[in-house]
This record gives C-alpha cells, sequence and structure tokens, in this order.
C-alpha cells in the first residue's frame, strides 16, 4: 500500500507525469470523439483502440512515473493493466467486427464485401452451422 | 509549483475523460444498430478504467489501481460475450 501526497512529488516527476497523464487523456478524448463522428460502424469501430492503445499507455506511464518519483521505489504494477488492455483489445473488436459483418451479411445490407474464397470467416460460420 | 502543476493536469485530465463517457453514452444511446452500442459501452469501460486512474494518481493511494483492473478485465468479458451473442444468438453454446 503506498500513499503520498502531492507535496511529495518532484517537480520534474510532475512536469514529465502531467505530459503523459494529458497526452493520454487527450487521445482518449479524440477516439471518443471519432466514435461519435465516423460514418459507418466499420470505420467506427477503429476510433477508440486509440484510447485503448496509447490512451491507456500515456495515462499508466505518467501514473507510473509520479508513484516511482513520490514514494522513492520502482513503482510498475499499474504496467499490468497496460499489457491486459492491449492484449485484449484487438480480439474483442475483431469479435464484434465479425458479428457485424455476419448480421449485415444475413440482411444482405448494401456496401458489405461478398463472402469471398479466401474469406477466413467462411469456415467459422459453417463450422457454427454445424455444431448448432 | 509541482502540487499546482499535478492539480491543474489532474483537473484538465478528469474533464477530458469525463467528456469522453459522455461521447461514448451518446453514442451508445443513439447508436443506429446493436454493435455500435457493444462498441460504445466497451470505450466507456476504458475511459472508467482511465478515469479511476487519474483518481489514483490525485489521491496517491493504490486501492484505485485495483479496482481499476478490474474494471478492465470485466469489460474484456462483458465485450466478447455481448458480440458472440451478436453471431450466435446466445452466449454459452
Amino acid at each position: 500500500m503506498i500513499n503520498f501526497s502531492h507535496a511529495d512529488v518532484p517537480l520534474w516527476a510532475a512536469i514529465v507525469g502531467s505530459a503523459f497523464l494529458l497526452v493520454g487523456a487527450g487521445l482518449t478524448l479524440i477516439g471518443t470523439f471519432g466514435l461519435v463522428r465516423l460514418p459507418t460502424f466499420y470505420e467506427r469501430i477503429h476510433a477508440p483502440t486509440l484510447g485503448t492503445s496509447w490512451g491507456a499507455a500515456g495515462m499508466i506511464m505518467g501514473s507510473m512515473i509520479i508513484f516511482t518519483a513520490a514514494s522513492a521505489r520502482p513503482v510498475f504494477h499499474e504496467i499490468l493493466i497496460g499489457i491486459f488492455v492491449t492484449v485484449t483489445t484487438p480480439v474483442t473488436l475483431m469479435m464484434l467486427g465479425r458479428s457485424a459483418l455476419y448480421r449485415d451479411r444475413s440482411e444482405l445490407n448494401p456496401g458489405v464485401p461478398p463472402k469471398g474464397a479466401d474469406d477466413l470467416s467462411t469456415t467459422d460460420e459453417n463450422s457454427a452451422e454445424t455444431l448448432s | 509549483m509541482n502540487v499546482l502543476i499535478l492539480s491543474v493536469t489532474l483537473w484538465i485530465v478528469q474533464a477530458a475523460l469525463t467528456l469522453a463517457m459522455c461521447l461514448c453514452v451518446y453514442r451508445m444511446v443513439r447508436g443506429p444498430r446493436a454493435q455500435d452500442r457493444i462498441l460504445a459501452l466497451d470505450a466507456l469501460y476504458v475511459c472508467a478504467m482511465l478515469v479511476l486512474l487519474s483518481f489514483g494518481v490525485r489521491t496517491g493511494s493504490t486501492i484505485y489501481f485495483e479496482a481499476a483492473l478490474i474494471i478492465g478485465m470485466l469489460g474484456f468479458v462483458a465485450t466478447v460475450s455481448l458480440a458472440k451473442f451478436l453471431m450466435r444468438g446466445e452466449v454459452i453454446e
């Protein structure tokens, strides 16, 4: 358990950590702004990854710098969040994109690429049909 | 000086993350289809996790870090199960 007050943070750590925190929060805000502004779902799915890659990484690095400098020993446990978010976000968004593609194809919506011979999702959908 | 820098920065950071959460909620309420709402929920989870990290820096304690870790893990499970529900119509086969 670590407890410190802001007066314990040295000036260089305050400046560097604040810069990282600002970069992280700003990138997250830009990502969600893209989530609102972009026109189609397949463009919107790219926007929040800005927050999960460098948004989260900037916040985590700023937090690590401030905690390390204030408690006078290395504090690296925030990197667990960074590793976990970086590993899991591509998996979730790939599953979400494939389910959206499946829904659009089954409703025959325009603007969706047709099912090709080299499409990886064909085998998976066929196996899903045979399983269910 | 360092106290001033940290408090101004944390104010700006928390305002930006709150605005980001508001934008996510807007997309989740308005979003034309279910996949848009799930994507907005995932982004909302990430923003809430970052807000908890900034609370941890503001208060200088590590309790908020554990809450942020749990939010990150639960957000992953929630989004995966919702995407699977959209694809198959059921979560557990």
